[in-house]
């Protein structure tokens, strides 16, 4: 079962392996046709479909089966079929049902933008900048829980939690110890420590990385600087218990806070221990290797080293290739 | 008097014990399909006798038993559904109770149909009275050797086991109810894997509601093409109805499917009618999920002709005239009943036992619960009307499990059929706190060229 089937996204298709899903399929396309995931992350298993951000609609089931799926899909969990035929954002209906999920993660939420040091790099941010509304239409108290304090390295505000579970996937399947998970039911549920015990593992810090909000943010980094303001720099030191390889975030000489090395879609390269996170945080601890690059489109880029570039785009497409000339001469002429 | 093929020897003394089952005829399809038919056959049988799953949304058995995967070497799993926790929904409680051993004997004969060596009954914990019966009746089974080691002498070994449910409506949908069997939290799988190709622990599984493997025993006992004569078209059979709500004599009846609504709520034989001499004016076909209907469209198709109580009559005119057969729980509404406060009823329901996994159901039930808990007590705005229908709108079919659809419909359909009662609640907030809108036209024969509205 090598063989490689063909998907066609919005138009472009693409061949991939048999078991990808069409979110996978799509990221190989890259650009604006990847549909959005919250909650979806490739390196935790079991990760996806709970969100819904993603959902696109199968137009064609297969090349065998060409009837569309009743109902719109969440694309992080379907697995494509060879001849399949995928809408992303050309239906309407999909950017209809898109918007309302993002206004339904809204309604709850604090939008304590201004405090919020996930701010500038916050997934639901740029997902309500691109599809919500101006306006909430929500007239109720937004929910909100008592404060739970989870160690002294890691802050957990679960006003603004989402409920994607990824935090839960880390700590099942990074960490070895579980003391991480859900409790309660419904919009009550919340993520919390059992009986308030620290979380206290090498790993632990990793579920800041994950959290697509800012629900767990570093508590050694909070409230000392907005995100757009400090520069990233990619490094790496000998590391006993991780690969060592992360970011650094640099404001004037002082090295504010440490993270894993993020790729386009928000998700880490490999997930760092906490004592490259927590405690190393002098220069002198790194080998500096080069500024991160960081996609034009986020604020971050606004105080960044790198000139504007034309969108990356993985997979090689004609059409694609087309587009991106044609951005590349209009970025000449800026 | 109609036929009956569940509750025929339900007024027998003593049916829950062994013995007096065995006199009526009981455990006769266990030793006709043990002896005589092999699995393939008992699975033609059911496909034949065009049994439609009995739990809410009426997909043919025997086709769901064919799907079952069958790899050499891994164990297959059946798992009847008793997590019976729909409001409105009573039936499989009062099989159990009284009946238990049609239950255990619809299990063994399912069980042999797929080849399942281990099997589950899943019910829900609050009905802790029907575990202990059902137990009681496993180990009369056992004993007379019905159950455990080569049953019968066919070499057929099968282990039955009671596993009392974790309390949440949420377990009742099928993966859901898995993982709450395999021990975790009672949060739905994404499907797919569905469960028929990798379901209790990894395995090929097959769920289904007790209403349907009780019902394989008569199929059995008489044959599958015998048992597609009784019903109508596709509605084969017969169908347990939780009558609830104003009516004279609410209970459980076995119906042939196909009895007019019409009957099935007036006649003597069934509910008597509309309690305390009062008027119908709305009905809920099918358990607390489906669409609710004014009295007109109960009765009626939107063409005039008599509705009837049949998958398909039901659901006749989709969801703007129509609504669903469901899991059988009717309730019937009379004239002084509030429809506002009744979708306001089953709106915190929803929200109450939504799971809490995909944002749309998590946050969508608990939006729709306050702003409908905000017309029913005299603050709502007119725009509240159009923004429920919106809101249900973008649940219904982006969640993972049909929860989310089943938390849209009752409210949707309430606003598409009731509107002018959800606009009395705006426009006089304090005349609907003391009195209640009364019947109006909704019982008042339906004008050809109705309104079609969504």
């Amino acid at each position: 079962m090598s063989e490689k089937v063909k998907v066609t996204i919005d138009g472009i298709t693409v061949e991939v392996e048999p078991g990808t899903t069409i979110l996978n399929a799509a990221r190989q396309i890259g650009g604006d046709i990847v549909p959005p995931a919250m909650c979806y992350y490739s390196k935790l298993e079991g990760s996806g479909g709970k969100c819904r951000t993603c959902i696109v609609k199968v137009s064609k089931g297969s090349e065998k089966d060409p009837r569309p799926m009743p109902k719109l899909v969440a694309s992080c969990r379907t697995t494509v079929m060879d001849g399949m035929e995928v809408m992303n954002i050309t239906s309407p209906e999909v950017l209809e049902a898109r918007s309302g999920v993002v206004e339904i993660l809204l309604i709850n939420h604090p939008l304590d933008c201004p405090v919020c040091d996930q701010a500038g790099e916050c997934d639901l941010q740029n997902l309500g900048y691109e599809h919500g509304l101006q306006k909430t239409r929500y007239e109720f108290e937004r929910r909100t829980f008592e404060r739970i304090d989870i160690g002294d390295k890691i802050q957990l505000h679960m006003n603004r939690c989402i409920l994607c579970y990824r935090c839960v996937f880390t700590a099942d399947q990074i960490t070895n110890k579980r003391v991480h998970g859900i409790l309660n039911r419904g919009d009550h549920s919340e993520i919390s420590t059992y009986i308030q015990t620290a979380v206290d593992n090498d790993f632990s810090g990793n579920v800041i990385d994950v959290c697509p909000v800012g629900a767990l943010t570093d508590k050694t980094f909070r409230f000392k600087n907005r995100v757009w303001f400090t520069k990233p720099v990619d490094a790496h030191r000998d590391c006993p218990t991780c690969k060592g390889e992360v970011t650094l975030w640099y404001k004037g000489a002082d090295v504010l806070r440490v993270t894993a090395r993020k790729d386009i879609y928000g998700e880490v390269e490999d997930f760092i221990c906490n004592t490259c996170r927590f405690d190393k945080k002098k220069t002198a601890d790194w080998v500096i290797e080069q500024p991160t690059h960081i996609s034009d489109t986020s604020v971050i880029a606004s105080n960044h080293y790198e000139t504007m570039k034309p969108l990356p785009v993985i997979q090689t497409d004609l059409r694609l290739q087309q587009a991106n000339k044609v951005e590349l001469e209009k970025t000449a002429k800026f | 008097m109609a036929r009956k093929l569940l509750l025929e020897h339900i007024n027998v003394p003593g049916i829950n014990t062994l013995d007096v089952y065995r006199q009526k005829g009981g455990y006769r399809s266990v030793e006709k399909a043990l002896k005589t038919l092999s699995p393939d056959d008992v699975v033609e049988e059911v496909k034949k006798s065009g049994l439609r799953g009995r739990g809410g949304a009426g997909f043919p058995t025997g086709m769901k038993w064919s799907f079952l995967a069958k790899p050499e070497g891994v164990a297959r799993y059946l798992v009847c559904n008793a997590d019976e926790s729909e409001p409105g929904t009573f039936k499989d409680r009062y099989l159990m109770t009284h009946i238990p051993h049609a239950l255990i004997e619809g299990m063994i004969v399912s069980s042999y149909a797929l080849g399942a060596k281990t099997s589950y009954i899943y019910v829900r914990g609050e009905m802790m009275p029907q575990i202990r019966i059902l137990e009681k009746a496993i180990a009369e089974a056992k004993n007379a050797g019905f159950l455990g080691k080569n049953i019968l002498g066919s070499g057929y070994d099968l282990e039955l086991y009671v596993q009392p449910g974790g309390g949440a409506y949420i377990c009742g949908e099928e993966t859901a109810l898995l993982e709450s069997l395999e021990g975790k939290r009672g949060n739905p799988r994404i499907k797919p894997p569905f469960p028929a190709i990798a379901g209790l622990y990894g395995c090929p599984t097959v769920v289904n509601n007790v209403e349907s493997i009780a019902a394989v025993v008569p199929i059995i006992n008489d044959g599958g093409e015998e048992y597609a004569k009784v019903g109508i078209g596709r509605s084969t059979g017969t169908k347990l109805i939780s009558a609830s709500g104003n009516l004279v004599r609410p209970g459980v009846y076995e119906i042939e499917l196909g009895l007019p609504v019409e009957e099935f709520i007036y006649s003597d034989e069934y509910c008597g009618g509309i309690a305390n001499g009062k008027r119908l004016k709305a009905t809920v076909a099918g358990g607390s999920s489906v669409p609710v209907l004014p009295a007109n469209l109960t009765l009626k198709l939107a063409n005039g002709d008599p509705r009837l109580m049949s998958y398909e009559s039901l659901s006749e005119g989709g969801f703007a005239t129509g609504t669903m057969m469901g899991s059988g729980g009717f309730i019937a509404f009379d004239e002084d009943q509030c429809i506002v406060r009744n979708t306001w009823n089953f709106s915190r329901f929803y929200h109450h036992e939504s799971c809490g996994q995909c944002s749309p159901c998590r946050e969508g039930t608990g939006w729709m619960e306050k702003v409908l808990h905000r017309i029913e007590h005299g603050h709502g705005k007119m725009s509240d009307i159009d923004l429920l229908v919106d809101v249900s709108k973008k649940i219904e079919g982006n969640t993972i499990c049909p929860l989310g659809d089943a938390a849209a419909w009752p409210v949707a359909s309430a606003i598409r059929h009731f509107r002018d009662e959800f606009e009395w609640h705006v426009r006089e907030p304090q005349k609907s706190q003391q009195t209640n809108y009364g019947i109006a036209r909704y019982a008042e024969p339906i004008v050809s060229g109705l309104k079609q509205e969504n």
